[in-house]
């Protein structure tokens, strides 16, 4: 199967992964989370201001599927906050190119945020930069940014994005 | 002008700083009078880095309290500070968050009065009318109409704003300890590494309180003893300059086994023994980088800069009132212009750590935000702070709110209740 940016399929791959990736976290099904990384991985989530200006402040920045298991286990066992859910909604996905391998992917999300007072807030909004490769097959993140322009971040963040 | 203290502000009779009202938190009069008095007082307020400012007309817009302040680098390459108000009608003039006037005047957009980077007036458009008509009169001058200047001083690279006189000198407004731990976290030029921020639906003091309060940090913040890195029983403790002002330090070195003992006994939630273990170590990597066994220290500038090295994270915490209910907390990160690669990566994960997605800080947001909840009512009841006894000043534990004590008895002498 060819992997060039324009392929049907191609497409349709890199969308089920997007949206297989938000699904899990919005089910909060977040041990399952790290595996849509590859072992050795970058995941970070960094102020549109500092990626514009170059700076490298990511406000979470893992680069191995351990620090990821580590991020939730803290949130599950260690961690204090109220009662919150995610519901993220992607668009604009774009394949813009495809280079040895590695597919490299852009879109748009936003992250609304429910607590239990029942009030739903837009609690981040940003692009996901992403290089996704093939293991065994499967559709994995090599590299995931989300850059959040939403750069007054509410409270705290402990569930990712 | 003589200021009537609002009822609001009336500590109990029989209560001195062992006991807060809750009406100190959540009214609005009480929040204007710290603007006046405080942030707007003998105070020194954090603006930024010079390593911000790189340039001659380079800028930065920030705030001391809630008034909007913009800092810049004049032509002569000093560094300047005025309220970002136009001087005619009262329009915002700098529109950024930061930058670089290449012409260096900051101009208001509404009617383009031009001002320098001093915050002088420079240029007023049709100042002597159009075809003989209009104009200002002929007795304007433009020198009266210069912006409303801050004070400023750069202290070892890190810029401070006043709007009063009366403030003293910086290092006799830090105190000696401070003024110390300034030193040792600034002991060569600074790189910035970026900025977080975290808005939090709390008043100011809750964090100010929190930062000054050792006694929470191994009983709110688990992520260490849920990892089974036990951290009440390193050595440490707190330091009061001038009241207001505090160093909270841990040091390495000085494990104590006996209190280990004596929180296993409490059965409080910290302690977790091998539970769960970190899959990947290197978060907690990282390396010595100063010449002594501290490596935690979080001080405590009053009223607006919290500065802490954990690890190798280095932090300046900026605290901006929004009102008597909201703050943001501006996260700045540093480094030093000499890093080695190998510490810079540190830096880098151990981000992971602090700020507003902080495994070992984010809880402190929150736990603001539960005390705002709570008190929306019921200004006449008070809170209870006499963990260590009743006294102000430093000791040589954790298990103390000596501090936080200091805080309310040099609160309540700048507000003058």
């Amino acid at each position: 199967m060819s992997d060039d940016k324009n392929n049907l399929t191609l497409k349709n791959e890199v969308n089920d992964l997007l949206n297989a990736y938000v699904q899990c976290i919005d089910d909060d099904k977040l041990e399952d989370w790290p595996s849509f990384f590859t072992d050795k991985c970058l995941y970070q989530v960094v102020p549109r201001e500092n990626h514009e200006m170059g700076l490298p402040t990511a406000v979470m920045w893992c680069d191995s599927q351990g620090m990821l298991s580590d991020r939730i286990t803290a949130l599950r066992h260690a961690n204090i906050y109220q009662v919150q859910w995610y519901r993220h909604i992607i668009s604009n996905t774009v394949i813009t190119s495809v280079i040895n391998d590695e597919i490299h992917v852009q879109s748009n999300y936003a992250v609304f945020k429910t607590c239990n007072d029942g009030e739903s807030t837009v609690f981040n909004v940003g692009r996901y930069i992403d290089v996704i490769v093939r293991v065994n097959g499967e559709l994995k993140f090599k590299e995931r940014s989300a850059i959040y322009d939403t750069h007054r971040i509410t409270t705290l963040m402990v569930i990712p994005i | 002008m003589t200021i009537k203290t609002p009822d609001h502000l009336k500590w109990p009779v029989d209560t001195d700083i062992t006991a807060v009202p809750y009406s100190v938190f959540n009214n609005r009069e009480v929040y204007d009078l710290e603007q006046q008095k405080i942030h707007n007082g003998p105070t020194w307020n954090y603006l930024g880095t010079e390593d911000e400012l790189p340039e001659n007309g380079s800028f930065k817009s920030t705030y001391i309290g809630d008034t909007p302040v913009v800092v810049t680098r004049g032509e002569d390459g000093l560094v300047y500070a005025w309220v970002n108000r136009c001087s005619h009608r009262g329009a915002e003039i700098c529109r950024e968050r930061h930058g670089k006037s290449d012409d260096g005047a900051f101009t208001c957009v509404y009617h383009q009065w031009a001002f320098d980077a001093k915050g002088d007036l420079r240029g007023v458009p049709f100042q002597r009318g159009l075809a003989g008509k209009g104009g200002m009169p002929k007795d304007f001058d433009k020198t009266k109409h210069n912006l409303r200047k801050v004070r400023v001083v750069s202290h070892h690279g890190v810029i401070f704003g006043t709007f009063s006189d009366d403030t003293p000198d910086i290092e006799t407004y830090m105190g000696e300890d401070v003024s110390r731990h300034f030193k040792r976290i600034l002991k060569g030029p600074i790189e910035v590494i970026g900025h977080t921020r975290q808005f939090i639906a709390g008043n100011w003091k809750f964090y100010s309180e929190n930062t000054k309060d050792p006694y929470h940090a191994s009983l709110l913040h688990l992520f260490h003893p849920t990892f089974g890195i036990y951290r009440a029983s390193l050595g440490g403790g707190s330091i009061v300059n001038n009241d207001v002002h505090s160093v909270l330090w841990v040091e390495n070195n000085k494990e104590d086994e006996s209190v280990l003992d004596d929180v296993k006994k409490d059965n409080t939630r910290t302690y977790q023994d091998g539970t769960y273990q970190l899959q990947d170590p290197s978060l907690l990597a990282g390396m010595k980088e100063f010449d002594d066994d501290t490596s935690t220290v979080i001080f405590s500038l009053f009223p607006s800069l919290v500065v802490h090295q954990i690890q190798n994270t280095l932090c300046f915490r900026q605290i901006l009132p929004k009102s008597e209910s909201e703050f943001e907390l501006v996260w700045t990160f540093f480094g030093y212009a000499d890093d080695s690669e190998e510490l810079r990566s540190y830096r880098m994960k151990q981000l992971n750590l602090v700020g507003p997605a902080g495994l070992i800080s984010m809880e402190d947001g929150e736990s603001t935000e539960l005390c705002q909840k709570a008190i929306v009512r019921d200004g006449q009841y008070s809170n209870y702070i006499r963990m260590g006894g009743t006294g102000t000043g430093s000791d040589d534990h954790f298990v103390t709110e000596g501090a936080i004590r200091s805080l309310w008895k040099g609160y309540r002498e700048l507000m003058d209740v």
